[in-house]
């Protein structure tokens, strides 16, 4: 303890990284530190993505990136140098929104609303995944493409934590969109439409 | 409220009004509030649990880039009163527990602030410490009064008695671990001092101070009232915005030192707004949690089941720092019926941060004990346990003799084992097997008291068409957003697009806070009144401009008898005789919650308490390591200390018997947010006894307990 710290590097780096977030490109200098979830909320101001615990265990930071659902407070924004990020706000807006938003209000999948964008996320990749035949923990045979059904949801969504209580009619929203729809219509695509710096 | 159900807003299905804000992730909670050009705060905790800061060495982080301020006892301002012994921080070296807020960084960025954080060096001289939990502490004390305001004691007729004369009895110890919230939105204030011009207010030129803060709280109007003393400030002086919250369940119920942390940071910065965020980690800390208990807990009955004592003896534990005596004891006082009856409550003091309330404080520990202790004197009876409970069922409150306002426990009881199919049940355990899992059915009654509620008002004002109720109430995900607005509609006699609702901001009416179960009553009460009073004085046709305020109402031909909501929870589980596994696969609970203001938004507070019950049944604990020199919790995040997933939840429904009870006040609504969780984990505990004939007495009930 009598050492004194090496206070590290007193000058600041900066990385260079190209982001898309909901269709808009961004051309950024980060710390290399900065996760995508920092970055989002602090430096672009993208307040549709949730920090509820920074350490990949809770899953409110879910965003898509490139198609697939992420934990956005383990990538590092470093490592994520040009690809297209998607949040909740990204799938629909309150005038128009995204199926999987719309069955979350009709089912009441949410309270406090704090977890919802990261839980919406989370589905609309999960059917995706479940889409291309991914198996998962309690598919009875992986060798064939697992079905849709509650067993399966739950599994799948439960890196997605609520602590208010929601989990049944969260279960029960994403089974009414999961079987309304092709799942793999569910899911625009982003694009890119101006750069800001 | 209005009785013509073609134009009546309460007690219709209405999707939240919130609802849409929330789905798309644009509702701003307190750290998204826009802020120009903010600075981040991180904390300096300690890393002893008591003694004294010696000495500081913040020169390392101070030269690092990027940094604005270290704050620490040394520069702190002075705080003028000691209302809070919780908020009254950095105004002294004393240490009173591990993890305390001593100090903290402020920089440009949430990076730097973090790395410098860890730069400052803090040596201490340490003092002899306790944060061991032990039922027979040396120093455990009476506090005299429990939190409602009763005595911690109560004595009517002779127990002893009224045990030799039983001809069965149960004499258990029942125990419930430290729990934390987690809310899935931590804790976050963003905090700011200007200056505020005063052109001659009550002939006083020049400025005074001007503190803003968004936090993120179960109540702003108390929060203000708390804050106030300390600071040395007029009520015009502070504002606090929290329009949105991302659950709390009591941790955000009264403000903790993280919000004085802020407030003392950004005033060595008057102008720039510091932000704050607590990490996962740092909630285990100092934002609060539910004491730990130690619950002796002794029956005697006739040999027809006819209760002849009930005594109950809880010894749980405290901060010496700041006191929170829990009402472990409240529901065995007024439950069921017998002649001697006993309860006391003796507080362990310990090194650790205060206690606060979490979903149920009192109801959800004490019952607990109690409902497992019914179901443990069922088996001695060989006598039904729903048969048990309905012949002990009180004619009127056993403590005071009160009538009581409604009470249709035994209703909640007949109709959930006619849904639950109850008749299915063996009552002998171990009769249901299949493959590696035992099943079992469980019961347990639930009850929560109406709580007292302090001052609350609300107004209303005619603006450009529409009519604005404005009420410092929150909603943490509750539905007040959408209940308050149907209570206006309904009382101003419009539809609810004509009405909009202002919540979450010390410029509106003061309100009690979101607390106690309380808000539909107690907010519903004085948005009715202001609406009555706003008819009275303009009629059907207002102005432009016209406003009038109310006051909550509450009867007062109330105070002639008891309040409670009641209900009964039934779980059905199975458990691995391979593992110990415990799955609840399915959950009813069945309420008598007064008049439902809007059944979309009620089940999901019902099933949300159901939930979290399963989940502190199954899961949640917070392991204090007591060892010397430690002290703090070492599960503390979501790996460690788990809560109920998805997977965990299969089955969980609600159902309610509606009758209206106009002693709560003029909605006729009871408490519904907190009596979802209540007897949760006992009904659970009496199930996994019914399949695997143990009988668990501590929570949670984790694998080791039950592996074969």
């Amino acid at each position: 303890m009598k050492d004194t710290p090496d206070p590290g590097p007193t000058f600041p780096i900066a990385l260079p990284i190209q982001l898309a977030v909901n269709g808009k490109r961004h051309q950024l200098d980060l710390d290399p530190r900065a996760s995508v979830l920092d970055t989002l909320r602090d430096r672009l101001g993208v307040m549709s993505v949730k920090k509820g615990c920074d350490h990949g265990q809770c899953g409110a930071c879910t965003v898509l990136a490139d198609g697939k659902r992420v934990l956005s407070c383990l990538c590092l924004a470093a490592s994520y140098d040009g690809a297209d990020i998607l949040t909740a706000e990204g799938l629909g807006t309150v005038d128009q929104l995204h199926p999987m938003q719309q069955a979350f209000l009709d089912h009441d999948g949410f309270q406090c609303g704090y977890c919802t964008p990261g839980q919406i996320c989370s589905a609309v990749g999960m059917l995706d995944e479940l889409a291309q035949g991914m198996p998962s923990h309690v598919t009875p045979d992986v060798r064939k493409v697992a079905e849709l059904n509650d067993a399966e949801i739950r599994e799948r969504m439960s890196g997605n934590l609520c602590r208010c209580g929601a989990y049944v009619n969260i279960v029960s929203a994403i089974r009414e969109v999961g079987q309304g729809q092709a799942a793999s219509a569910a899911l625009p695509m982003p694009v890119a439409r101006e750069v800001t710096r | 409220m209005t009785t013509d159900p073609k134009t009546a807003s309460v007690g219709q299905d209405r999707v939240r009004i919130d609802g849409p804000l929330k789905v798309t992730g644009t509702a701003p909670y307190a750290f998204e509030q826009p802020t120009e050009n903010p600075a981040y705060l991180f904390p300096l905790t300690s890393t002893i649990t008591r003694g004294k800061i010696r000495a500081i060495d913040a020169s390392a982080a101070r030269a690092l880039s990027g940094v604005l301020e270290v704050l620490t006892h040394e520069n702190a301002p002075k705080l003028l009163a000691k209302t809070d012994t919780e908020l009254y921080i950095l105004q002294s070296r004393d240490v009173h527990y591990f993890g305390e807020n001593i100090g903290a960084v402020v920089a440009e960025t949430q990076e730097i602030a973090r790395h410098a954080a860890s730069l400052v060096r803090v040596e201490y001289d340490t003092e002899q410490e306790d944060t061991r939990f032990r039922p027979e502490h040396p120093e455990r004390y009476n506090p005299g009064k429990i939190n409602t305001g009763i005595p911690a004691d109560s004595k009517q007729g002779n127990v002893e008695q009224g045990l030799a004369e039983a001809a069965v009895t149960v004499d258990e110890v029942y125990a419930t671990p430290y729990e934390h919230h987690n809310p899935m939105e931590m804790h976050s204030v963003i905090a700011e001092w200007d200056r505020e011009r005063l052109d001659g207010v009550l002939g006083v030129l020049g400025e005074r101070p001007h503190l803003r803060i968004h936090d993120a709280s179960q109540g702003v109007s108390y929060e203000r009232l708390m804050l106030l003393p300390l600071l040395g400030l007029l009520p015009q002086q502070v504002e606090i915005s929290s329009p949105y919250v991302g659950g709390a369940f009591g941790s955000k119920g009264i403000p903790h030192a993280q919000v004085m942390l802020t407030v003392l940071a950004a005033r060595l910065m008057p102008g720039r707004a510091v932000k704050y965020m607590l990490s996962r980690q740092q909630m285990f800390r100092s934002v609060g949690h539910r004491l730990t208990t130690h619950q002796r807990f002794r029956l005697g009955a006739a040999a027809d089941g006819t209760l002849t004592a009930i005594t109950h003896d809880v010894q749980q534990s405290s901060s010496r720092l700041k006191q929170f005596a829990e009402q472990t004891v409240n529901a065995t006082r007024h439950l069921y019926a017998a002649p001697h009856r006993e309860t006391s409550t003796r507080m362990v003091p310990l090194d650790i941060g205060p206690a606060t309330f979490m979903r149920a404080p009192g109801e959800f520990p004490g019952m607990f004990a109690q409902e497992t202790a019914m179901d443990e004197l069922a088996v001695k009876l060989g006598l039904d346990p729903i048969e048990l409970r309905l012949r002990n069922k009180p004619d009127t409150d056993p403590e005071s003799g009160k009538p009581h306002s409604s009470h249709h426990l035994g209703e909640c009881l007949k109709e959930g084992a006619r849904l639950f199919g109850w008749e299915k049940r063996q009552a002998q355990p171990r009769a249901r097997q299949e493959g590696e899992w035992l099943c079992g059915m469980g019961v347990a009654a639930a009850t929560y008291p109406r709580q007292m509620t302090p001052p609350t008002k609300a107004s209303v004002a005619f603006r450009e068409g529409k009519y604005h109720v404005g009420i410092a109430a929150a909603d943490l995900g509750t539905g007040a957003w959408t209940v308050l607005t149907q209570i206006a509609a309904d009382a101003l006699k419009v539809p609810e697009e004509d009405v909009v609702l202002h919540i979450g901001h010390t410029d509106l009416p003061l309100a009690f806070l979101a607390g106690g179960s309380t808000g539909t009553y107690n907010w519903g009460s004085a948005v009715m009144v202001a609406a009555v009073n706003f008819r009275d004085r303009y009629g059907l046709t207002p102005a432009e401009g016209d406003e009038a305020e109310g006051s909550a109402f509450f009867p007062d031909e109330a105070k002639k008898y008891m309040l409670d909501a009641y209900g009964a929870h039934f779980a059905e589980v199975k458990v691995s005789t391979v593992t110990g596994e415990v799955h609840v696969t399915r959950l009813l609970g069945v309420y008598d919650p007064g008049r439902i203001i809007n059944p979309r938004t009620a089940n999901s507070q019902f099933i949300g308490g159901m939930t979290m019950g399963i989940s502190a049944a199954l899961h949640e604990e917070s392991y204090l390591d007591s060892r010397p020199g430690y002290g703090h919790v070492v599960n503390s995040d979501f790996a460690g200390y788990h809560i109920a997933a998805n997977a965990d939840v299969p089955d969980v429904q609600a159902r309610w018997i509606e009758h209206p009870d106009p002693m709560f006040g003029p909605t006729g609504a009871k408490g519904i947010g907190e009596i979802g969780i209540v007897g949760v984990p006992a009904a659970i505990g009496n199930a996994i006894y019914n399949a695997t004939g143990k009988r668990l007495r501590e929570l949670p009930f984790t694998p080791a307990k039950l592996v074969e």
